[in-house]
């Protein structure tokens, strides 16, 4: 049989994600990809992948997979104390670094820590055919990914490369801070539908993030957001990020498997910068808000990938000493971050 | 940000996308304008645009906010604008087969009803007028066509169906949509189609597309249902004129 991970338990919601499916949007399919972009590079990064190759995203309860390959170097990246356990009870394998399996070997992904999500990468990649150009799952359509869903047990995911990977693991000295602070958003599209001083509500309130949280959107608990003149609007397109606000005044985030098009007012969008943030948060989390300029995020955003990128290439081998960044995997990373400060 | 009272207004949505907005309500011309605009932008490929999702009033521009400035777009955009050529566009007419039976369509004796004529008369009044697709949205493939006669005009229902089988076609207000796949939905019910309207493995995915032209034909039961084994098995395809208007 060809190298495969054997799903023996699927998690609570695992998929496979990359950066997102474009182009598709105006047949009404969502974008999709992976809620927190920031982990799935650094996942992809330690395993030697692109940064924007497809990765299991788990969510909250991890899966237990099985190595069915002549070996398999993983990385999982995970904020707080999510691990690898391997199941023969000896090894804990800790996120931020990658680990070489070997075949046979079983790994649960314990989750205790904070952040909705976690990404689990595979050198090499996942065999499985794209879907208009993307392998993100987008579960409620059943497209993408493996077979449009969820990973369950006994499922068998091909993998591109059949054996282990070679050079020495790697791993991030200093793995990134999981961040703080309320989210920035740029006001509008549609702030004229709402009455005056509804951004400053939203700006200088907490919200709590109610029980109704997932892929698509989380529904926010707090003060009231006022319409003016009715919440109907006539539908536009959503980006990512976006807060539109329905009927009942309550807050409504809108993340990667969010529709293409919207019917209500959205008083403002998270900027990309802070979107990886927003992907984290949990049912019961305080979140918070900023209103800033597009200027500024935009500023926000080329820093934040400068700083990945930068934070990407401290990486050592995991025993230890240096080694040749180029050689490893640098090329794309590099010169991902020399197009983004170009346009500066 | 200036713009003339025919200029369309453009507006940040975050940091990565970009929203043209030549009005505020379902208007034929309004999104004549908001087709032409967009495949304008695709024409234009412009660097850092992912895409660009037209609806009935606006066009959404993505972009990669690491490699383009929101002003260096809003002013692409609106050069785009300026000249996008809407009158010489060619729309395409899509024939659409349509039953109307009581088990297809469980909401038109209540749409006939309410307008006073019936059952017929309200199938023979949706089927009269050629559909214009504003827009792909809500699910994939879903078209939201326009303009519904008068007479057939209604809010959605008051509780929404759980399930709302593949192909059924739906009006509410103004407009008149075909469900590509069974989701909840709230529209009145009124008849089905026989074509799949959404398919992964073909370029496009989508039958019909924004700008498009729809011609209702209303067929009987034993025709809709050898139509429906032919379109699902492939044997059988949309009748569509690629004609000049």
């Amino acid at each position: 049989m060809s190298a495969a991970l054997i799903v023996r338990q699927g998690g609570m919601h695992t998929t496979l994600q990359d950066r997102g499916r474009f182009g598709a949007q105006g047949f009404g399919v969502p974008v999709s990809g992976a809620l927190d972009g920031e982990m799935l590079w650094l996942a992809n990064a330690l395993v030697g992948n692109r940064p924007d190759e497809a990765a299991l995203e788990i969510i909250q309860v991890g899966p237990v997979l099985e190595i069915a390959a002549d070996g398999a170097r993983v990385a999982l990246a995970a904020h707080g104390g999510t691990w690898l356990a391997g199941m023969d009870g000896k090894r804990a394998l800790p996120s931020w670094r990658s680990v070489t399996l070997r075949r046979g070997e079983s790994v649960r992904v314990v989750s205790t820590g904070q952040g909705a999500c976690a990404y689990l990468a595979v050198a090499g990649g996942f065999a499985v055919a794209p879907v208009m150009g993307s392998l993100s799952t987008y579960a409620r359509g059943r497209i993408g990914g493996f077979e449009g869903r969820c990973l369950a047990a006994g499922d068998r995911l091909p993998l591109r490369r059949a054996g282990a990977s070679e050079g020495p693991d790697l791993r991030l000295p200093s793995p990134p801070e999981p961040g703080a602070g309320p989210l920035r958003l740029v006001p509008g599209p549609q702030l004229d539908r709402f009455v005056d001083g509804a951004l400053d509500v939203l700006c200088n309130s907490v919200y709590v993030v109610g029980r109704a949280a997932d892929r698509m959107g989380l529904r926010l608990e707090g003060p009231e957001i006022a319409h003016r003149a009715g919440h109907d609007i006539v539908s536009d397109g959503i980006a990512t990020g976006a807060i539109q606000v329905p009927g009942d005044r309550r807050p409504v985030l809108l993340l990667a498997d969010r529709q293409t098009t919207g019917g209500y007012p959205k008083i403002g969008a998270v900027c990309t910068a802070d979107l990886p943030r927003a992907g984290r948060l949990r049912p019961g989390d305080e979140v918070r808000f900023s209103a800033v300029t597009v200027e500024e995020v935009q500023m926000l955003a080329r820093r934040r990938h400068a700083e990945l990128a930068a934070l990407a290439a401290t990486m050592v081998p995991a025993d230890g000493g240096a080694f040749d960044l180029d050689a490893l995997y640098g090329a794309n990373l590099v010169s991902g971050a020399v197009a983004g400060g170009d346009n500066d | 940000m200036i713009h003339t009272p025919d200029a369309p207004k453009i507006l940040p949505q975050g940091d990565a996308a970009l929203v043209v907005e030549f009005g505020d309500a379902i208007d034929r011309a309004v999104s004549e304008r908001v087709t032409a605009l967009a495949t304008a932008v695709a024409a234009a490929r412009i660097p850092g645009v992912r895409e660009a999702v037209p609806t009935f009033r606006s066009l959404l521009i993505h972009y990669d906010p690491l490699a383009l400035d929101f002003d260096d777009l809003a002013a692409r955009a609106r050069a785009l604008a300026a000249t996008a050529n809407v009158a010489r566009r060619q729309a395409r007419l899509v024939h659409m087969p349509v039953c109307y039976d009581e088990d297809l369509g469980p909401d038109l004796a209540d749409v006939a009803a309410h307008a006073a004529m019936s059952r017929g008369d309200a199938a023979r009044l949706h089927a009269s007028v050629d559909y214009h697709v504003y827009m792909l949205g809500f699910a994939p493939g879903l078209p939201y066509l326009g303009d519904l006669p008068e007479a057939l005009r209604l809010p959605r229902l008051a509780t929404p169906r759980v399930r709302v089988p593949a192909r059924s076609v739906g009006i509410a207000s103004a407009l008149s949509v075909i469900y590509p796949l069974e989701i909840p939905g709230g529209w009145r019910l009124i008849g089905a189609v026989p074509a799949d309207l959404f398919d992964l493995a073909r370029t496009p995915p989508a039958r019909l597309l924004p700008g498009d032209r729809v011609r209702f034909h209303s067929v009987e039961r034993a025709a809709f249902d050898e139509l429906r084994a032919a379109f699902a098995a492939g044997q059988r395809g949309l009748e569509i004129e690629e004609a000049a208007s």
